[in-house]
């Protein structure tokens, strides 16, 4: 056993994992953002096998667990093609981003379609792009409709990125059972005080946001 | 010549006839009222005008220029069709303003995005915000809503909204402005408001063109009345003709049933 577990040197080495839980967390939300967006655009589709791939790409993504698509993207080259692994947070990263895009982009498209079409009339009729139209007029009403639905995927993707650890991610639940082998459990229970606190701070930052979009009504 | 041409416009949905034949022309500073029941195609009518809908057959001539043909199939880009639609402003029934911007924003948006097109509008843009924001103010004022210009649509009554919108539509200056049954959704007592607004953009020879299910007021503020009935013009002419000495069958039933409910 090398040191001895006390509060103090948990408490480090839980942290060194809760940097990886953010990290994981922070850059799924950078890259699986905008490409639900697309997706959803993909999903709304006037090109039939546009949509129809796209609404195949989410259905198997959403159809299948978050574990076995870590597992697959880490082990899936190197079985398939002999190729070597990716680095493990890579692999993770990447099973994420596409999960949460695929659950992002039908909150994305629910939000969009729930826009009254008058919205986009009066955008036209005032001779107004399409694009002008979805960044001056459509976005702010879809993203003050879909707070509340982001907010929760926002807390799932906080314990999700504990999966991470299938594959040897150290984030903070992989630190917490290291030390199950140097006979502490408590270190374990403790990890649970990071995704508190971190979960409490978006439920601020949402509630924030939710009454900071409270000015208008949609 | 007329500001306004329309020529043998047909509109089909699925197999569905919408519109048959439709032609009509309207002068400079005249204001033109549709009527007809539900269905009868006056609405599907205005929004051709406003390219939300495309004619399956006619054309639509203003100013002599020919803004729309079915029968050329050249150029009809969103570019295009952006820029013939200015000729023509558009009041909802539903209102449709913009929720989140202010009643100041939202007559003022549309300007400020088509400004940004103008060549000088780098060197100039401070004056051209500040000409843009001038001429909304003077527009809302027109509409008797100095005191809600910073206002958001759901702090307003229907009525207000509404007159926020014919601000809106009018900031771009249409050639001719269209109202779709622009009191509909609203209650008896803020009817008269809009017609109101309606009525002195009438006397300031505004050229309208005016769906509506307000027969007084279409008597007495239209020039010209067409009287719409399964997605053809049963009858037109001025509204003494109209209302007082039709011959046709079809206007007089539809006149006689309007009477009994209001």
């Amino acid at each position: 056993m090398s040191g001895s577990i006390t509060l103090s040197s948990v408490t480090m080495t839980l942290l060194e994992g809760f940097g990886v839980t953010v990290e994981l967390f922070a850059l799924t939300l950078l890259f699986s953002l905008p490409l639900g967006l697309l997706l959803s655009f993909g999903t709304m589709s006037r090109f039939t096998p546009l949509r129809g791939v796209v609404k195949t790409v989410v259905w198997i993504i959403r159809g299948t667990p978050l574990m076995l698509q870590i597992i697959v993207i880490f082990y899936g080259p190197g079985l398939l093609w002999d190729a070597d692994p990716l680095p493990r947070f890579t692999a993770a990263l990447i099973a994420f981003v596409i999960n949460y895009a695929c659950y992002f982009s039908e909150i994305f498209r629910g939000g969009i379609q729930s826009i009254p079409r008058g919205q986009q009339e009066a955008g036209l009729v005032l001779g107004m792009t399409k694009s002008q139209i979805f960044f001056k007029v459509t976005l702010l009403q879809v993203i003050k409709r879909i707070v509340p639905p982001m907010g929760n995927e926002f807390i799932n993707l906080v314990k999700d990125t504990a999966l991470a650890r299938t594959i040897a991610v150290y984030e903070v639940l992989w630190m917490g059972e290291t030390f199950i082998k140097k006979g502490a459990i408590w270190p374990m229970f403790y990890t649970a005080v990071f995704y508190l606190a971190f979960n409490g701070i978006l439920v601020l930052l949402f509630g924030w946001l939710e009454k900071k979009l409270d000015y208008f009504r949609a | 010549m007329p500001i306004l041409e329309v020529n043998h416009i047909n509109k089909s949905f699925g197999s569905t006839k919408v519109l048959d034949d439709i032609s009509f022309s309207l002068d400079r500073g005249k204001a033109l009222a549709i009527i007809g029941s539900s269905g009868s195609g006056k609405t599907t009518l205005l929004r051709c005008l406003n390219f939300l809908e495309t004619p399956n057959a006619g054309q639509i001539i203003v100013n002599g220029e020919t803004l729309f043909d079915a029968a050329d199939h050249s150029s009809k880009s969103d570019a295009e069709i952006r820029k013939r639609r200015l000729h023509f402003g558009m009041v909802f029934q539903s209102f449709n303003l913009f929720p989140q911007y202010t009643a100041l924003e939202n007559v003022m948006l549309a300007s400020l995005l088509l400004a940004r097109e103008r060549p000088d509008y780098k060197q100039r843009k401070r004056e051209i915000h500040e000409e843009i924001e001038h001429h909304a103010i003077e527009l809302l004022s027109q509409m008797s809503l100095e005191g809600r210009m910073s206002h958001y649509p759901h702090q307003l009554s229907g009525g207000q909204q509404q007159r926020v919108a014919i601000a809106r539509a009018l900031a771009l200056q249409p050639d001719i402005l269209c109202f779709d049954e622009p009191t509909s959704a609203l209650d008896p007592e803020l009817t008269g408001e809009v017609l109101k607004v309606i009525r002195s953009l009438a006397d300031q020879h505004t050229t309208m063109i005016i769906v509506t299910h307000e027969m007084a007021f279409a008597r007495d503020v239209a020039d010209h009345v067409l009287f719409m009935d399964g997605g053809v013009i049963v009858e037109q002419g001025t509204p003494a003709e109209l209302f007082e000495n039709t011959q046709n069958e079809r206007t007089r039933a539809f006149l006689s049933r309007f009477s009994q409910n209001s």
